[in-house]
């Protein structure tokens, strides 16, 4: 089996995608807690929540994605401890892409306001409505996303070093259009 | 024998003062926030209900309703509840139903007519009651809707119905432990 050298444009695309919505998502869900109670807070944190469960939904079709494509092969020049630090950070992103949308999705319905997707698609309660575990849950959401942007920092710092400082393929590989 | 019983229970029911079980009872609402159902109920009510099966014209229920006692299970959300733009508790307290009529419109069902009177506003409506009993106990039992703007409950920036529907359905189950 050759060696992959490249991305898929499929794994390019959604790979942007997310980090746009994560970026939205975050946005959205900072500012609306910022707000006072109004219809515009309303909105902004339904809005937060639809672009979370589409984060969800797309991270769960890149695994699928990458379980068919595999991703390629880090470029030669990584020292092993290099390597293991970016599969670990790749794994967990993942992990959290998953987990902080899980996270705040139970927290709607243990605060007794479910999630409505697009408007059009409620989720089922998977707790009930309890006003401990609701505070509880909103500590783990928040402490999940700071985690996961830590994260987010490490991975955006190793692509501009391999980019800037090792001068090698590993940006212009999830940049590349060609195919 | 028949008879005898029906006479029983109409004296039963005749005799009753309305001792409220609150721990069985409830009045609860769910209203609707870019299309997601949200419950909430209130926890301080007070009910007089007297109830002749016999003669169901001649029942009467007044119901006054603490609205302070609002839980939506969002602390802020109650807050902004007793706030100006919607119930005003400061000016008007209390929400107090009264019937006016009471009939029966099937094997133990009945539709109370009565006025309902929100932020000092008064409406007419029509709700169906479902009795049941159980030894000395009575319970009461229905759902109507009302519209929210007919009372100026939520105005201003809230009167959007397109963040929060106008229909707020209520739900309300009263225990009478006849003693």
């Amino acid at each position: 089996m050759s060696a992959v050298t490249r991305y898929t444009r499929t794994a390019i695309v959604l790979h942007w995608l997310v980090a746009a919505l994560i970026a939205a998502a975050v946005g959205l869900g900072l500012y609306a807690v910022s707000l006072e109670l109004s219809p515009q807070k309303l909105k902004l944190y339904s809005w937060h929540k639809w672009v979370g469960v589409t984060i969800f939904l797309l991270a769960v079709a890149r695994l699928a994605w990458r379980a068919w494509h595999p991703a390629p092969t880090p470029v030669a020049s990584l020292r092993p401890w290099e390597r293991r630090l970016a599969g670990a950070t790749h794994a967990l992103l993942y992990v959290l892409l998953l987990a902080v949308p899980v996270t705040g999705w139970l927290m709607s319905s243990a605060s007794g306001f479910p999630v409505v997707y697009l408007g059009l698609v409620q989720l089922p309660d998977l707790v009930a409505k309890n006003k401990e575990l609701a505070e509880t849950l909103k500590v783990v959401h928040f402490v999940l996303n700071k985690i996961m942007l830590a994260l987010v920092a490490l991975h955006v710092a190793a692509a501009l070093k391999h980019h800037f400082v090792d001068r090698d393929n590993t940006l212009r590989r999830m940049l590349s259009w060609r195919a | 024998m028949r008879f005898v019983v029906a006479l029983l229970a109409s004296l039963f029911a005749t005799a009753a003062s309305a001792a409220i079980d609150m721990k069985q009872s409830r009045i609860a609402f769910t209203f609707v926030q870019m299309k997601v159902p949200v419950e909430g109920a209130f926890q301080r009510y007070t009910a007089k209900v007297h109830f002749d099966a016999q003669q169901p014209e001649r029942s009467r229920a007044e119901i006054d309703i603490d609205l302070n006692s609002i839980d939506t299970g969002s602390a802020d959300a109650d807050t902004e509840a007793r706030r100006k733009p919607w119930f005003y508790t400061a000016q008007y307290p209390t929400a107090t139903f009264r019937s006016t009529s009471i009939r029966r419109a099937g094997v133990d069902r009945y539709e109370v007519t009565g006025a309902l009177t929100l932020k000092g506003r008064t409406r007419t409506l029509t709700a169906p009651v479902e009795v049941r009993r159980a030894g000395a106990q009575t319970v009461y039992e229905g759902a109507f809707a009302i519209n929210r703007l007919d009372y100026a409950i939520g105005d201003g920036p809230w009167a959007d119905t397109d963040t929060v529907a106008n229909e707020v359905k209520l739900r309300f189950r009263i225990v009478d432990t006849g003693k």
